[in-house]
């Protein structure tokens, strides 16, 4: 059995991609402060999506994993967005 | 006869509990998922209210367990690489301090809620009663979802202080890690969730 | 074919029993074919109480007012019968008795990826079932509130509402772990030189079924907290009177729900297409098109759940878009009968139990799909929404259509399982039976329901008397042709002949080995055919 395949991600890189995450959560917070009005919402969560997609390719070392794992989690993501977006359309049309 | 079972569980296959761990990240994320559907359904029902409440919270405390979490994200994926290299001090230098990190959310978060608690809000409490749907909503889902991710940082640690232990004891080592990946797969978890829950509840401005 | 003797090396894994003696052989078996028994003994046993409990509701209607219960007193048991059948019986039914047995057989492995885990949730399903067993008897009372929970009603209700969700939470968590242990399994245990669309087609439905399992059952578990919450802090989400929705807890109830239809379905779906090949000495018609068609309606299965809420007072443009949905997930069940057919049409017909209980159940699943086509549309739905009409059509798609594949797989497999035969009359005797009165039992519910008797009701007026009688004596039918069954299984399990490796001239990887099988299950590598279905 293939086993210890894992990739060893040196820890320079991991530093980096801390400084990223930190950068991106500062920004959330400059940002919440000004006025967007409806866009609040849609940045907040922009960024949140892209700092998940920073932990899990790097953090949780999914950039190196198998095709297969990468497609099935982003399908868990893709079905957790349709449960939603279908929801509103009861409550979004009532 | 013996030999047969014993050949069964003496099989390892890595890839296969790591396959299984991920499937279970699955599960996690969808238990939570339900909350968050929740949520965005009573947040556009009620913007005014919950934009209200969010400033009850301080963003200060919710920055720093941000903060701390995404840190101790990063040891604990330090912690992987000092045991893929073989630097067993290192590896359990890292745990620890993720450990350390994890205690100091659970601190900040003990904090914030006894506040909450003192005075008279908490799940059930007469004050809660009082207030108006748009506020008793925000609160509950607050409760609710903070809750349950400070119950997933307790599991998570369990999990990191087993794995600690096992590196002491050198049952988890250099040719052998899935569990301590496992964990720290669980760990990242905990982190991706706050990623959401952050903003959600304490940046709605 | 088997060589039992001449191989020396041959244990049964009946006889052998590790380190463990007596019943801890079985209690902490890790062994997937005892771990499915274990299952099989328990699933049996829920499923006979819950008949139980449907034959004193069928005694209750015989006639109008009351018979032999209160109102109060049926409330909880159709409740308990639900939560029985449902969590206990059908959705770990066939993917846990039979997927458990067989999957890793049918791939040409050991076992599952993770045996411990594999008896751990075994064990968690006693938990969780000792805990709906709870349910019943502490102090304040039965739960009445119906399988579905649904709020406000769950949130009010003075009976053990808690202890019975909680023991649906544990169970789902029971229902997880086997999914998980069997995608995982399917990943990672094939035999060198099976791919994926090597493999035979149950195995492809239970993989289907195990991602419905793992991403579905989350969100019943965290409704199921979120309702004790309310319950215990009054949190308020289902409240209208704290601000929440009841709507969003059947929204949260079905997206579970439905995909956990196709739990109990897919896999029976499966055992179907097993069976229909061997019997008719041909290969499947359409193989891939047969594999595929689980993945889809296991994806699009997800998404159609609003087709139980038209009249809760949804906005009518999910109305109908949830209409449409649920129309084009028929197409790949709809593609599963019509290959199943296509595949006997000039096979060489071997008409045995297992064969004709597979007729039966493409029978009765043709009737309740149809009828599924009419809820699944509003204008027709708004009619027979919560009448009788409902409980026929549930009944055909999970007792004719899961229970009737169960009664197949367990007539195909009995001889692997316990390497002996059963009475092939008696069998079928069972079969004519069970089958007349489970017509007769629920095709007038149909008719009443379309002409207006309620669903959940002790109570009916005095003309439904006839189809309500007629449908209590197919009940007493049916239960005739189940003790007939269980019987004659019982029997042959225990005392009968001893069944040759391969009885039915099968193909799949289970016919090459002894029955039952040796612990390992493969002695020797197995080998892979490129077709499981290759009848040259
Ligand atoms: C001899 C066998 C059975 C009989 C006589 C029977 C009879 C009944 C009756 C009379 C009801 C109540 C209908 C109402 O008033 O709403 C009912 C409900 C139900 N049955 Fe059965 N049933 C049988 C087998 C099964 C099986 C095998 C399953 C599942 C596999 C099942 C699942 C259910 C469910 C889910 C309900 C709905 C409970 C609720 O309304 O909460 N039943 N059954
Ligand atoms: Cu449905």
């Amino acid at each position: 059995m293939a086993n210890n395949t894992t990739h060893t991600i040196e820890y320079q890189s991991l530093s980096k991609t801390l400084l990223i995450l930190l950068f991106l959560t500062f920004v959330t917070i400059t940002i919440a402060s000004v006025h967007l009005g409806a866009f609040t919402l849609a940045v907040a969560l922009l960024i949140a999506c892209v700092k998940s997609f920073i932990v899990l390719s790097n953090f949780m070392h999914l950039k190196y994993e198998s095709l297969l794992l990468r497609i099935l989690v982003g399908m868990v993501f893709v079905l957790f967005a349709l449960i939603v977006a279908i929801t509103f359309i009861d409550y979004a049309f009532r | 006869m013996s030999q047969h079972t014993a050949h069964i569980e003496e099989h390892r296959d890595d890839e296969a509990s790591k396959l299984g761990m991920w499937l279970f990240i699955f599960t996690e994320l969808l238990l939570f998922g339900g909350l968050f559907l929740v949520y965005s359904i009573f947040r556009m029902q009620y913007p005014v209210e919950f934009r209200e409440c969010s400033l009850e919270l301080s963003v200060t405390i919710g920055a720093i367990n941000t903060v701390v979490l995404l840190f101790s994200s990063m040891t604990v994926a330090m912690s992987m690489t000092a045991i893929q290299k073989n630097d067993m001090k290192k590896a359990l230098l890292y745990i620890g301090v993720t450990l350390f990190c994890a205690a100091i959310f659970l601190v900040n978060k003990y904090f914030e809620w006894s506040g909450k608690f003192h005075h008279g809000l908490y799940p059930g409490s007469e004050l809660m009663k009082l207030l108006d749907r748009g506020h008793h909503l925000y609160f509950s889902l607050y409760f609710f979802m903070t809750g349950l991710h400070a119950l997933h940082i307790i599991i998570g640690m369990t999990l990191l202080f087993v794995c600690f232990f096992k590196m002491k004891k050198q049952s988890i080592h250099s040719q052998d890690y899935v569990l301590l990946e496992n964990s720290a797969l669980y760990w990242h978890l905990v982190d991706l969730i706050w990623i959401f829950l952050f903003p959600l509840m304490y940046l709605i401005s | 074919m088997s060589n039992v003797s001449a191989n020396s090396e041959y244990v049964s894994y009946l006889d052998h029993h590790g380190k463990y003696k007596g019943i801890m052989s079985w209690i902490m078996a890790t062994d997937h074919k005892r771990i499915a028994l274990l299952y099989m003994y328990s699933i049996m046993t829920f499923f006979i109480i819950g008949v139980v409990l449907g034959i004193m509701m069928k005694l209750e209607m015989l006639t109008p007012g009351e018979t032999i219960m209160k109102a109060k007193m049926y409330n909880s048991v159709f409740t308990l019968h639900g939560i029985l059948m449902i969590f206990m019986v059908v959705i770990p039914g066939l993917s846990a008795v039979f997927g458990n047995f067989f999957l890793p057989i049918h791939i040409g492995a050991k076992d599952v990826s993770f045996p411990k885990l594999n008896r751990f949730s075994w064990w968690i399903f006693v938990v969780g079932s000792i805990m709906a067993v709870l349910s019943q008897v502490l102090k304040d009372g039965p739960p009445d509130t119906g399988w579905t929970f649904y709020a406000p009603y769950s949130t009010t209700t003075s009976s053990n509402v808690i202890m019975a969700t909680a023991a649906a939470f544990v169970l789902g968590f029971s229902s997880i772990l086997t999914g998980l242990n069997f995608i995982v399994t399917i990943h990672q245990l094939r035999a060198p030189g099976m791919k994926f669309f090597n493999m035979p087609l149950f195995p492809w439905a239970l993989y289907a079924t195990a991602w419905i399992q793992l991403l579905a059952t989350p969100v019943i578990g965290i409704t199921l907290l979120m309702l004790i919450a309310e319950r215990a802090f009054h949190i308020g989400f289902f409240d209208p009177a704290l601000g929440g929705d009841p709507l969003l807890f059947q929204h949260l109830f079905w997206i579970y729900s439905h995909p956990a239809v196709y739990v109990m379905m897919l896999p029976a779906m499966g055992v179907i297409t097993e069976i229909i090949p061997t019997f008719c000495q041909r290969q499947i018609y359409g193989y891939k098109a047969v594999a595929v068609s689980s993945l889809a309606i296991a994806g699009v299965g997800f998404l159609v759940w609003g087709h139980h809420m038209y009249t809760s007072g949804m906005s009518d443009t999910a109305r109908w878009f949830f209409s449409l949905l649920t129309f084009i997930v028929a197409v790949p069940s709809a593609i599963k009968v019509f290959n199943w057919i296509t595949t006997m049409y000039k096979g060489s017909i071997d008409v045995k139990p297992p064969f004709l209980y597979a007729l039966a159940f493409i029978f009765l699943f043709i009737i309740g799909g149809t009828t599924g086509l009419l809820l699944g549309s509003v204008a027709t739905n708004v009619q027979v929404h919560d009448t009788a009409f409902v409980v026929a059509h549930f009944h055909y798609i999970i007792f004719g259509g899961m229970g009737f594949a169960f009664f197949a797989a367990i007539h195909y497999w009995l001889p692997k399982m316990y390497g002996r035969m059963y009475d092939f009359k008696m069998a079928n005797i069972g079969l004519v039976i069970n089958f007349i009165g489970f017509n007769l039992l629920y095709f007038p519910q149909f008719v009443i329901g379309i002409q207006g008797m309620p669903r959940r009701y002790f109570d009916y007026p005095a003309k439904f008397q006839p189809a309500q009688l007629v449908s209590s004596i197919g009940g007493f039918i049916l239960v005739t042709g189940l003790i007939i069954m269980i019987y004659t299984l019982v029997k042959g399990a225990r005392k009968g002949a001893p069944a040759p490796a391969n009885p039915w001239r099968g193909s799949t990887l289970e016919w090459q080995i002894p029955s039952p099988p040796s612990v390992e299950n493969f002695d020797e590598e197995p080998v892979i055919k490129e077709n499981p279905y290759d009848y040259k």
